[in-house]
C-alpha cells in the first residue's frame, strides 16, 4: 500500500496500541488535534483520552512522566513537537531516561519510545529546523533511530515500541509527506540493522533522514559520470550495524558520510571516527563527510538552502573521493 | 495516641535510620563509603511517619538524601549497606551508591542525585498506578530546596489536573544546601503555593514522629479514596551538613543547638516512656538490638565482593554488553 511517512507512524502507533494495552501518547496537541503535522490523527477517537493525552506545554514533563510509568510498566510513546525543544526537557533523558537501568543495578527496564520530529527545509529557523541525533546518540543509555522512508518508519516505529529501552525516534519534518510502498503487517524492523538502499561497487555512501533521498538523487547524477555509488542508510544510529557499514566498505574502499547536522561534533564525526579507527587500511581515499555548516539554522529561503546539505555538495562531495 | 506496638515500630524505624546514618558517617570518615553522601539525620520522623501509612504495593520517590524514606519503606539493611560500600552484594550491585538505590518490590522508585528530577516521574508513575487501576498511591519526598525547581511547579500542577493519586511530602529543613529558605522563597511556606494548583495542604511539626503519622494517616486515605493528589509540609532540621565534610559556614551553631533539643528520636523516647509504652531499660534493650543489625550489616559489606570488572559493560541496555577493555 501507498502511503506517507506521516500515515506510516500513525499506521505503527494504531498498530502498538491495538496490540499492547500499556501503550500510550503523551505530548503536546496529539489528542483532539491530532498532531501539529496530524501524525496521531484518529488515535483519541479509537483510543480516548486515557490513552491519548494532550499535556500542558512542558516538555520536561511530558518525558519525566513516560520516564515514571515507564518504570513501572507502562509503553508510553510520548511526543515532543521538534526535537529543538529537548533542552527544555533534557535532565530527564540525560540522567534519568538513560540511566535508570544502569545506576539501579539492572533493576529497572524504561520501555518508551521518544518521537523526536526534527530537520530543516521549512523555513521555520534557528529553533525549530535541528537535526539534534548526536545529542542522544552520545548518552549510553538511549538507542536513537532515523528512518529515511515510509515503510522504515512503520516497521521501525513497531520495533522500538516493543523494545525495552528508551528508543529516541527521530522523524525529519521534510519527509512527513513523501509517498511509499508500506506493508502494514504489524512486522518490526529490529534496532540495529542498516538497509542499502542503492547497491554499487564504487563509493560508499552513508546517509540518514532526509539525506538518504537527496543521496539517491546524487547517485542518480554520479552514473551519468560512470561513478556508481552504494548508499547504506543505517536506519539505527545505536545501536549501529557496523558489520553491514564495513562490508561495504571493505568493497568501495571509499567513503562519503551524509547527514543534516551541523558538522561539528555530529554524529556523521563519530561514524568517521569508527571507520578511521576499524577500517583505515581498507581506505583508498580520505573519508568525506557532508552536513550543515556549522552555524544555527537561517529562516530565509536562501540561507537555509546554502546552510543545508544539497544534492550538489553530495555530488561534490562523491567527486572529491572519486578519483 | 497509637497502640503500643504502632507507637514502638515507629521509634524502631527511627532508630535504624539514625544508626544507619550515623554509622555511615563513620564509614565514610574511614574511607569504606565514597562518594557524595547526604545523611538525613533529624529528619527520621517524617520518613518514618509517612511510609508507616503505605502498603506494600504503594511507591516512594525519594531524593540525594534517600536513606531514610528507603529504609522505613522496608529496604533491607545489609543490602543497603552493601550498595554504600561498592559490593555486587548491594541494591545496584555497586554501580548506584549513596544515591540511587530502587527495589520496585518494596515500591522504591528509587532515590535521585538530581535535585528535582523526580518529581514528574514520580507524577508519572502515579499515572500508571492510575491507569492501571490497582488502589497503589505514590508518595512523592522532596525538599524545601527542590521546590524552586520547575520541575516541581509541572508536577503539583499536572497531578492537580489529572487528579494523579499522589501525596507530595516536603521535608522543609530550612535549607537548600546553603540557602536558607527565606532567600529562596518569597511565601513563607512551601505549601503556600498549593494554592496555586488549588491542592489541599496540610503542615505540621516534622520532628513529632506521632503527628506526622496522624496528618500522612489522613492524607493517604484522602489520596486513595481518589480526591486527587495532597501535599504535606514537615518542618524539620537536617543535624549534619548538606554532604558529610561539609564546612558549615552557613547557619550557626546556636542554631543547631536549638534544633538538637527538638530531636525526633529524643522526642519520641518521652512520649514512649510518659505514657508508659516503653521503660528506659526497655528503651536501652531496643537501641542495643538496632545497633547490632547495624554491626552485621557493616559486617555482611566489608565481606561482600566487589562487582567483577566485567559488570561495568552490562545493564546499561536490556540486551545489549557495551565493549569492554583488555587490561
Amino acid at each position: 500500500m501507498k502511503i506517507t511517512y506521516a500515515k506510516a507512524i500513525n499506521e505503527a502507533l494504531r498498530n502498538e496500541m491495538r496490540r499492547n494495552p500499556d501503550v500510550f501518547i503523551m505530548g503536546e496537541d496529539v489528542g483532539m488535534v491530532g498532531g501539529t503535522f496530524g501524525l496521531t490523527q484518529g488515535l483519541l477517537d479509537e483510543f480516548g483520552p486515557d490513552r491519548v493525552r494532550d499535556t500542558p506545554i512542558t516538555e520536561q514533563q511530558i518525558i519525566g512522566m513516560s520516564v515514571g510509568a515507564a518504570s513501572l510498566g507502562m509503553v508510553p510513546v510520548p511526543e515532543l513537537m521538534f526535537n529543538d525543544f529537548m533542552g527544555c526537557a533534557f535532565d530527564q533523558l540525560l540522567n534519568q531516561a538513560a540511566k535508570f537501568r544502569y545506576m539501579y543495578g539492572g533493576n529497572m527496564k524504561i520501555p518508551m519510545t521518544l518521537r523526536l520530529p526534527c530537520g530543516g527545509g521549512l523555513q521555520a529557523a534557528a529553533q525549530h529546523s535541528q537535526c539534534l541525533e548526536a545529542f542522544l546518540t552520545h548518552i549510553p543509555g538511549l538507542k536513537v533511530v532515523y528512518p529515511s522512508n515510509p515503510a522504515d518508519a512503520y516497521g521501525l516505529l513497531i520495533g522500538a515500541i516493543r523494545d525495552e529501552n528508551p528508543v529516541m525516534y527521530f522523524e525529519h519534518l521534510n519527509l512527513y509527506f513523501g509517498e511509499g510502498e508500506v506493508d502494514l503487517n504489524g512486522e518490526a524492523i529490529p534496532l540495529g540493522k542498516a538497509d542499502i538502499k542503492k547497491k554499487g561497487a564504487d563509493i560508499t555512501v552513508i546517509a540518514t533522514g532526509a539525506c538518504v533521498n537527496k543521496a539517491l538523487e546524487a547517485g542518480a547524477a554520479m552514473k551519468k559520470e560512470g561513478i556508481d555509488i552504494e548508499v547504506v542508510d543505517p536506519r539505527s544510529l545505536y545501536p549501529l550495524d557496523k558489520e553491514t557499514i564495513y562490508r561495504s566498505i571493505q568493497k568501495t574502499k571509499r567513503v562519503a558520510i551524509v547527514t543534516e547536522e551541523v558538522k561539528r561534533g555530529a554524529w556523521s564525526a563519530e561514524m568517521a571516527a569508527c571507520v578511521a579507527e576499524d577500517m583505515f587500511d581498507s581506505l583508498e581515499k580520505k573519508i568525506v563527510r557532508i552536513g550543515d555548516l556549522n552555524t544555527p539554522i537561517p529562516y530565509t529561503v536562501n540561507l537555509e538552502s546554502y546552510v543545508l546539505p544539497q544534492v550538489e555538495d553530495i555530488v561534490q562531495g562523491i567527486r572529491s573521493i572519486a578519483n | 495516641m497509637l497502640e503500643k506496638t504502632q507507637a514502638v515500630s515507629l521509634y524502631q524505624t527511627m532508630l535504624t535510620i539514625r544508626q544507619f546514618e550515623l554509622r555511615v558517617s563513620s564509614c565514610f570518615a574511614k574511607g569504606q563509603v565514597q562518594g557524595f553522601v547526604h545523611l538525613c539525620a533529624g529528619q527520621e520522623a517524617t520518613a518514618t511517619g509517612v511510609c508507616a501509612n503505605l502498603k506494600p504495593e504503594d511507591y516512594i520517590s525519594s531524593t540525594h538524601r534517600g536513606h531514610g524514606h528507603i529504609i522505613a519503606k522496608g529496604a533491607d539493611i545489609k543490602t543497603m549497606m552493601a550498595e554504600l560500600f561498592g559490593r555486587e552484594a548491594g541494591y545496584c550491585h555497586g554501580k548506584g551508591g549513596s544515591m540511587h538505590i530502587s527495589d520496585t518490590k518494596i515500591g522504591v522508585l528509587g532515590a535521585n542525585g538530581i535535585v528535582g528530577g523526580g518529581f514528574n516521574l514520580a507524577a508519572g508513575a502515579a499515572l500508571a498506578c492510575k491507569m492501571k487501576k490497582k488502589g497503589s498511591i505514590v508518595v512523592c519526598f522532596f525538599g524545601d530546596g527542590s521546590s524552586n525547581e520547575g520541575s516541581w511547579h509541572e508536577a503539583m500542577n499536572i497531578a492537580s489536573v489529572w487528579k494523579l493519586p499522589i501525596l507530595f511530602v516536603c521535608e522543609n529543613n530550612m535549607y537548600g544546601i546553603s540557602s536558607r529558605i527565606d532567600k529562596a522563597m518569597a511565601v513563607e511556606n512551601v505549601s503556600d503555593r498549593a494554592a496555586a494548583y488549588a491542592m489541599k495542604r496540610e503542615i505540621a511539626d516534622g520532628n513529632d514522629v506521632f503527628a506526622v503519622h496522624r496528618t500522612a494517616r489522613e492524607a493517604a486515605a484522602y489520596v486513595r479514596a481518589g480526591s486527587g493528589p495532597m501535599l504535606l509540609e514537615y518542618k524539620t532540621y537536617r543535624q549534619r551538613g548538606h554532604f558529610e565534610g561539609e564546612p558549615e559556614v552557613y547557619r550557626s551553631k546556636e542554631e543547631i543547638q536549638e534544633w538538637l533539643k527538638k530531636d525526633p528520636i529524643q522526642n519520641c523516647e518521652k512520649v514512649l516512656i510518659q505514657n508508659g509504652i516503653l521503660t528506659e531499660q526497655e528503651i536501652k534493650t531496643i537501641k542495643n538490638q538496632v545497633a547490632g543489625i547495624i554491626d552485621e550489616a557493616v559486617e555482611y559489606a566489608e565481606k561482600s565482593p566487589f562487582p567483577p570488572v566485567s559488570a561495568a559493560v552490562k545493564d546499561v541496555y536490556t540486551d545489549i554488553v557495551e565493549e569492554g577493555r583488555e587490561r
